[in-house]
């Protein structure tokens, strides 16, 4: 039985129809569906499509910037900060970056036999908040709060983060071929002066996770206080426990490299 | 729903949730996009969609509707074979050829929009997504490197064969 489609044209539209949630497939780039619905493991009753929602600009709305959810991951090469840039161009490849989006890549669940969401990362290391619809109407939370959630059951409208001058470091553990997911990723941000330090993992289990305890100490070892790596078709927890602090490590040096480059 | 296939305007009638892919294989007999793995991982199912390099198979038809899709039968015809296709011909870049259409595409979309000579790492980047089993890539990055310099000029000298009498057969064919 095909599914009923629904074709909101703006993002109220969007989340009226979506009300709770309840019945709803949110269909967004479709990358994560699409296999599903033609491998028989999904049959949407009722499918929010939300293509023509307008939820697809980036908007630099005086120092806060604003990222519909329904942007696709290939143009947040053109996002206003590099770390979301730079993260962006290794999820999947350019094909898949075209139909991917950030929503989705945000609320989709993680998959049983290997974790998804390389974003989650760069927008904890960004500090940034979600605006999403549900029961209960619209809220904004930190990502990290938004992911730990139950995501299923929320409409993300789109991911907001404020701007100032930054410093990053990213790194990542992951196999050589385009669309494998991440081992585990780290992605770390502070002020110019190391101040406003904040760390984000992701790949290390379901969801990302923002690393409170090294913000604090700034001991790269403190990381698995925060993430309890898991075992997955990627990599084993044993093997996520041994890298995980070195990665951290690595993020934290390109860190400071990236203030001496600057300054 | 409408989609504009290889520049010709066409009403779809699939469901809105099907798979551009297989609306193209199943709906219109376009057969070029190949079903491979069908999630996303292969590559074989690339398609223009307005101009830009797409997995038909992760695609809705309806997420699509009314777009420009172009398909290796939308590229160049017997005779005058489109660049990219006629330096795969040059370049020998195809065994078993499964892979070869979402190659065709992504590479044509490659120097669509870099307009002159690619680097090695540009085509190893715009291909990433491309698995091919047979070959191990470098004639295929051979080939994308000599169409992205224009080297067309044997394009003359391929066989034209005619459907159902092949005036060329291949050395080891049947019959």
């Amino acid at each position: 039985m095909p599914a009923d489609v629904l074709l909101p044209t703006s993002a109220d539209e969007a989340a009226s129809l979506y009300g709770d949630g309840a019945g709803i497939t949110v269909v967004a780039g479709g990358t994560i569906l699409l296999p599903e619905i033609a491998a028989g493991r999904e049959s949407p009753e009722r499918a929010l499509m939300l293509h023509r929602a307008g939820l697809d600009t980036i908007r630099v709305d005086g120092d806060r910037v604003v990222i519909g959810a329904m942007v696709p991951i290939a143009a947040l090469a053109d996002a206003p900060d590099r770390v979301l840039a730079e993260v962006a161009r290794h999820v999947g490849d350019g094909e898949i970056r075209r139909t991917a989006t950030l929503g989705g890549n945000i609320a989709a669940p993680a998959a049983a036999d290997a974790q998804r969401g390389d974003l989650g990362a760069p927008l904890i290391a960004l500090g940034a908040r979600v605006r999403s619809t549900g029961a209960g109407g619209e809220r904004i939370e930190p990502i990290e709060e938004f992911l730990a959630g139950d995501r299923t059951v929320r409409l993300v409208l789109d991911v907001q983060y404020d701007r100032f001058e930054r410093r990053f470091g990213a790194t990542s553990l992951r196999r050589r071929h385009a669309q494998s997911y991440s081992i585990a990723a780290v992605v770390a941000c502070a002020r110019p002066d190391g101040g406003d330090l904040r760390i984000g993992v992701s790949g290390a289990g379901p969801t990302a996770v923002r690393c409170r305890a090294v913000e604090q100490s700034r001991d790269a070892s403190d990381v698995l206080i925060d993430v309890d790596p898991i075992d997955d078709a990627v990599a084993s927890a044993a093997y996520r426990r041994t890298v995980l602090p070195k990665l951290v490590r690595e993020a934290l040096d390109k860190l400071a490299l990236d203030e001496l480059e600057r300054s | 729903m409408k989609l504009i296939v290889n520049g010709v305007e066409l009403e779809i009638v699939s469901p809105p949730l099907t798979p551009l892919l297989h609306v193209l294989r199943d709906e219109l007999d376009i057969t070029s996009p190949k079903a491979g793995c069908q999630q996303g991982g292969c590559g074989t199912c690339t398609v223009l969609i307005d101009g830009e390099p797409r997995r038909s198979c992760l695609t809705a038809v309806a997420a699509v509707d009314g777009a420009s899709i172009t398909t290796v039968e939308g590229l160049g015809d017997r005779g005058a074979l489109s660049p990219v296709q006629a330096a795969f011909h040059n370049h020998y870049p195809a065994q078993c050829g499964f892979c070869t259409p979402g190659m065709v595409i992504a590479a044509t979309a490659l120097i669509e929009r870099t307009g002159g000579p690619v680097e090695r790492e540009d085509v190893i980047d715009a291909l990433g997504g491309h698995y091919c089993r047979c070959t191990g890539y470098v004639k295929i990055v051979d080939a994308v490197m000599a169409a992205s310099r224009g080297e067309t000029d044997s394009i003359e000298d391929l066989p034209v064969s005619v459907v159902g009498e092949p005036e060329v057969q291949p050395k080891g064919s049947p019959a």
